[in-house]
């Protein structure tokens, strides 16, 4: 092969070649940038596997981390050429990725208190009950505070229920969870008598999630949140963003620990002139009753 | 904080080292190939290639020029960080588990697993300033304890060898005549294997993590217990915050168990601790299996995670970590 390189070349040799060693025949790498936003672009040439010529343009941004003060040697290290297997590094191969999803340091439930209730369902579901709130309603039956949608056996099993009960007592909630266990699949390491290792599987109720449109584009979480609060407790607020623009898309949602809370917050604020838009507020949800 | 995500090595992380200045981060894991990436980007750098089984340690001299590498394949490998060539290779009939560079970079600890018939053992070597000189003979070598010495660092001053590991004690050694000097107490000590052992910035104390769910603080010289903290899964990773009086424990299930569970039952989180009051700040979570290795970088503004699950997470804080209130 080194001497096909070294006679002159012959059009008709081309093809018998594999393709790699003719990549002094094309274009050299380009590198633009990085501009003042830290983007930067590669343009390489290439043979890809039917011998054809491509052009590949990787445009990477460039963040700025803390402007560290690096010491004289650090700073020489950062030219250093690679070595090992990172010389041969593929530009698609992405070795080294940013996360797509934001990581926050998540304080234990409350700050002082035990960080970790050893029956996690049982549990969340008693500290439910004394603060008064119900967070579960049956989505089979509509009931509330008895069971979870997944688990409801209909009516037969259900406890005679007070119309609509606002605060379940204590007791009865727990023998709802406790019971519930049976027939469900439980892995081997969280049956009774293996060490529990608790998993906190804390649903996400979108029961009391409320959808709200026509948000300006520029509304945030945290000005939802100034607006919703004011009708109750709030348990999470999401506005949609756009992956590539970074623009809200217009719309987000709302979930409340009440549901009272939330019907009020949508009687109150379904057409209510926010930011020179009009909102529109509904149950996220459409529901079947 | 949004994660660098490394994806560099094929099989479990086992260690991780920051070199002094904080710009290189040494990856080392169970597919043969320590790796040196960038600390502030997380782009590699270049890798080590020569071992032949798993590379469970590693230590990089004070000037980053050396880097000191254990591995199961019974060897320990000098090489020069910046060329990644091999510059020597002590050879030992079992496997090699961890390494340790004293103060000055003229003397390593290294600890063998037991193997075949012969005991677990410390050794303490030589480390010439020219690699032509290197010589593969030991100072001192220490044997006694039972099981896998799973670390052994060096204490203040290079007077003392601390050691720990699967007995569950911590031991106290005189580096220039190997005697037992301290040892920790077991109504207080760990209860199981401990796993990983971790210095202070000044070497003036060290956190220690156990499978027995828990993490010790001890003083370095007289082997007190000054703090302990309790999690809830066994601890194989330990690190502290040079800035902040914070320390970092990572864990997880057996890996074994890893896959007849929820991963959120797994706990493969990096739990943070307030170092004084022993209560939990925080986790950070990411990976999808337990945490093998942790390391802080020495500015304290950064710190990396690798997991039974490959990667090396680079986590470098945001703003409101900095004034955490307990």
């Amino acid at each position: 092969m080194a001497a096909a390189q070294q006679t002159k070349l012959r059009w008709g040799e081309l093809e018998e070649d594999d393709g790699e060693d003719l990549d002094f025949l094309l274009p050299p790498r380009q590198v633009i940038g990085p501009d003042e936003n830290g983007i930067k672009k590669v343009i390489e040439y290439r043979f890809n596997d039917d011998g054809n010529k491509v052009k590949i343009t990787t445009t990477s941004r460039t963040r700025k981390l803390a402007n560290a003060r690096l010491s004289k040697r650090a700073i020489e290290r950062r030219s250093w050429p690679k070595f090992g297997d990172a010389v041969h590094e593929d530009v698609g191969s992405r070795l080294t990725m940013v996360s797509t999803e934001e990581i926050l340091l998540e304080r234990p439930r409350a700050p002082g208190s035990k960080p970790e209730e050893p029956k996690a369902g049982g549990d969340s579901l008693a500290q439910l009950g004394k603060g008064g709130a119900v967070l579960m309603v049956c989505r089979t039956c509509g009931k509330k505070g008895d069971h979870w949608t997944s688990r409801c056996p209909y009516k037969d099993l259900a406890q005679p229920a007070e119309g609509f009960v606002d605060k379940p007592p204590v007791s009865e909630s727990t023998t709802a969870a406790a019971g519930a266990t049976k027939g469900t699949y439980v892995p081997p390491s969280q049956r009774a008598g293996a060490e529990r290792t608790g998993s906190d599987m804390r649903r996400r109720n979108d029961e009391n999630s409320v959808r709200v449109t026509n948000l300006s584009e520029d509304t945030r979480e945290p000005d939802l949140l100034e607006l919703f609060r004011p009708f109750g407790a709030v348990s999470r607020v999401y506005v949609a963003v756009d992956q590539k623009t970074g623009m809200s898309r217009g719309f987000g949602f709302v979930n409340f620990v009440n549901r009272e809370d939330a019907q009020r917050a949508i009687n109150k604020l379904n057409g209510y002139g926010y930011d020179n838009l009009i909102l529109r507020v509904e149950w996220a949800t459409p529901r079947a009753n | 904080m949004r994660p660098i995500l490394m994806k560099g090595h094929e099989r479990p992380l086992t260690f991780l080292k920051y070199n002094r200045d904080g710009d290189l981060l040494f990856s080392c894991a169970k597919d043969h190939t320590p790796t040196v990436w960038f600390a502030d980007n997380g782009e590699r750098l270049g890798t080590y290639r020569g071992h032949n089984g798993a590379v469970w340690c590693c230590d990089v001299s004070r000037d980053s020029m050396r880097l000191i590498t254990g591995s199961a394949d019974q060897s320990v490998k000098l090489w020069n960080v910046q060329t990644g060539e091999q510059l020597y290779s002590f050879n030992f009939g079992s496997p090699a588990r961890a390494v340790d560079l004293a103060v000055g970079d003229k003397l390593a600890v290294i600890t063998t697993d037991p193997f075949m018939d012969s005991p677990s053992a410390i050794h303490v070597k030589q480390i010439s300033r020219d690699p032509s000189d290197q010589t593969g003979e030991s100072v001192l070598t220490i044997k006694g304890p039972q099981g896998r010495i799973n670390r052994a660092v060096w204490g203040p001053l290079n007077k003392t060898i601390i050691s720990a590991g699967e007995d569950a004690v911590v031991r106290i050694w005189d580096s220039e005549t190997g005697k037992l000097l301290k040892e920790s107490d077991k109504e207080s000590g760990h209860k199981k294997t401990i796993t990983a052992l971790s210095k202070s910035t000044d070497g003036s104390h060290f956190l220690t993590g156990s499978l027995d769910k828990s993490a010790k603080l001890w003083d370095a010289r007289t082997l007190t217990l000054i703090k302990t903290y309790v999690t809830e899964r066994p601890v194989n990773a330990v690190a502290m915050s040079p800035l902040l009086d914070h320390v970092v424990l990572g864990g997880g299930q057996d890996a074994s168990n890893v896959t007849t569970t929820d991963h959120r039952a797994g706990k493969f989180e990096a739990k943070f601790f307030d170092k004084i009051l022993q209560e939990e700040i925080g986790g950070v979570k990411g990976h999808f299996g337990p945490i093998n290795a942790l390391a802080f970088n020495p500015d304290g503004k950064s710190f990396s995670s690798g997991g039974e699950d490959g990667y090396v997470r680079l986590h470098h804080f945001d703003s409101d970590y900095f004034n955490i209130k307990i």
